[in-house]
């Protein structure tokens, strides 16, 4: 197949299918273990500078923001960061200068509430790099291919664009059909974490509502860790194993974070905390309010629980689970 | 005739391009007011499918992002992204919403950055799955703010394809049938010529003349001799409207 054109961003997160089978070979236990640890203990363990790193979730919605917190905490520098719809993850981890290499689906915006002030001045201050574009269907189909085991998927998305030329992937001749036909790259991330509704201490996961792209990208990454709303006994994921998304092989961790989305919506939980989302989008402003914000809510608590102290505790999570829930009051 | 908002007035008038037993990709702010609106009124057989995986939601009250649990309330499948977007790629979804920050006259549009890409001006937020839903739907509406930066005659950087560079063009590249279908402003609304592809005037909102269409565009519109007035919103559609956004967020606050 000859290429009839190459996309000129900047290729992160591929791995040859060989090296990669050879690093699940090496690395992948599929011994039954028991894999709980801490935040703090998952983030140092498994999370190096320099990784190249992907969240579950969408947006604001089912987002690990525990290990967000704990990577900034633990200074994490020079991460590559799947921009798959990131949304308070990435301008968090980019503002608190963790993240400083991003591909981008959908970044530095809030969708509805407008864009990101503080990582959108990071990258027009060139402190954080656009290293390539993509769009979100070709990013979960990176990592599909990621978890085939294959170096490409063939897609029809992005000819023409020049979200195609500033990507990775390239244009060739269809052997089948005779036209022009996109081959997105595999991806396999260093380190993708994920928040549940329950796991059990193995890593066996259930997510309710939609999975989004977490199928794929629990499957693709290299080490992955789970942040769970509750730990439960292994027979209640074994009662019901077709509400399982992720098998156990696949997790290095296991950490139960009740809330461990806030201020993200949790399906069937809790919805956004508005107030803590605006808090943040008004603070971010400045440079001076990003310090400000961090100095409180993710430097000065030693773990996500006095978080949650601070952002109004159980009382707080009551209302927000109320808004959720009226959401799903009968008509 | 009610009184409406000119953004109440956007939402009628893009809920009125969509048909009912139709499927439709929704995105956040004005696109799902619109489908809501229309599933509400004349097309309750409208499948509403949002990318991050909820298909058939009835949602009771605007979400406020395209993965949140509103989107797949009362769904028939709360599924996942690589099933979506197969279903668009393999000629399912009918229409797709889309906004932009700016537009050319072939339709094709930006939402990644204004000025260069290596050193952005502004940097925005990129595809998302804008170029997904223009690859792959049948017909896009495109809603957004006309004005004279916007509405370009050529774009500094193409996110998501409409016609390319006119007739044939989204063949020559390899993209599927498809392509925008409307564009919808709060100054009017055009389709596109179907020789040419270019950007046409289809209607004109009440109160706006055709100087008010030229004067905020810096694209050569194709202007017909005869121009109609959009349609206006109906009292019961302001009131549907009223209810799947009570806090405004959207519509804005009265």
């Amino acid at each position: 197949m000859d290429i009839i054109e190459e996309g000129k961003g900047k290729l992160v997160g591929w791995c040859d299918p060989d090296e990669h089978r050879e690093w699940v070979r090496k690395n992948k236990s599929r011994a039954l273990v028991d894999k709980r640890m801490s935040v703090k203990d998952a983030v140092s363990k498994f999370i190096k500078d320099g990784d190249f790193i992907a969240s579950g979730g969408f947006g604001h919605v089912r987002v690990s923001m525990a290990i967000v917190y704990e990577i900034i905490r633990q200074k994490k520098r020079n991460l590559i960061m799947a921009g798959k719809t990131a949304v308070h993850d990435i301008d968090l981890l980019v503002a608190s200068g963790c993240v400083n290499e991003v591909e981008v689906a959908y970044s530095f915006g809030h969708e509805l509430r407008g864009l990101s002030p503080a990582s959108r001045r990071k990258v027009q201050s060139g402190e954080c790099k656009v290293v390539a574009e993509i769009t979100n269907a070709a990013y979960q189909w990176r990592f599909l291919a990621g978890m085939m085991g294959i170096p490409f998927i063939p897609a029809r998305n992005m000819m023409g664009t020049d979200t195609f030329k500033k990507s990775s992937a390239k244009m060739v001749k269809c052997p089948f059909s005779g036209k022009n036909i996109v081959l997105i790259p595999s991806a396999n991330p260093d380190v993708v974490f994920i928040h549940v509704h329950r796991a059990d201490k193995y890593g066996n996961s259930q997510i309710e509502g939609i999975i989004v792209e977490d199928f794929e990208l629990a499957r693709s990454a290299k080490r992955l860790i789970i942040t769970c709303e509750e730990i439960v006994d292994e027979e209640v994921i074994r009662e019901k194993p077709y509400h399982t998304t992720i098998p156990f092989y696949f997790v290095d961790a296991v950490v139960e974070v009740k809330y461990g989305s806030h201020p993200g919506n949790m399906p069937y939980r809790y919805y956004f905390d508005e107030e803590h989302i605006k808090m943040w989008l008004d603070m971010s402003k400045t440079d001076d309010g990003v310090e400000k914000y961090l100095d409180k809510y993710v430097y000065g608590v030693s773990d996500f629980s006095e978080y949650l102290k601070l952002i109004g505790g159980e009382e707080k999570m009551k209302k927000l689970s109320d808004i959720e829930k009226l959401n799903f009051r009968e008509e | 005739m009610a009184k409406y908002t000119p953004t109440e007035l956007l939402a009628y008038i893009a809920a009125s391009t969509l048909e009912d037993g139709k499927s439709v990709f929704v995105g956040t702010g004005l696109p799902m007011i619109a489908a809501m609106l229309a599933q509400r009124t004349f097309a309750p057989n409208l499948l509403i499918i949002f990318e991050a995986g909820g298909i058939g939601p009835k949602p009771p009250v605007l979400p406020i992002s395209v993965g949140d649990s509103r989107t797949f309330y009362r769904a028939v499948c709360a599924s996942s992204m690589h099933d979506v977007m197969s279903q668009a790629q393999s000629g399912y979804i009918d229409y797709g919403f889309l906004g932009a920050a700016m537009i050319d006259k072939y339709g094709n549009i930006n939402t990644t950055v204004i000025g260069d890409w290596e050193k952005p001006k502004v940097r925005l937020p990129g595809s998302g799955g804008a170029n997904d839903i223009g690859s792959f739907c049948f017909r896009t509406v495109i809603i957004m703010k006309q004005e004279k930066d916007k509405f370009v005659d050529r774009l500094n950087f193409i996110t998501t394809p409409g016609y390319i560079d006119g007739p044939n063009g989204r063949k020559k590249a390899g993209l599927s049938e498809g392509g925008p279908y409307r564009v919808i402003t709060q100054l009017g609304v055009y389709d596109f010529d179907e020789e040419t592809k270019r950007l046409r005037l289809l209607s004109i909102h009440p109160g706006v003349s055709i100087e008010d269409i030229k004067n905020n565009s810096s694209m050569e519109i194709i202007i017909p001799s005869k121009v109609e007035v959009s349609k206006e919103p109906d009292e019961k559609s302001l009131n549907v409207l009223r209810e799947i956004d009570p806090n405004g967020f959207v519509i804005g606050k009265k």
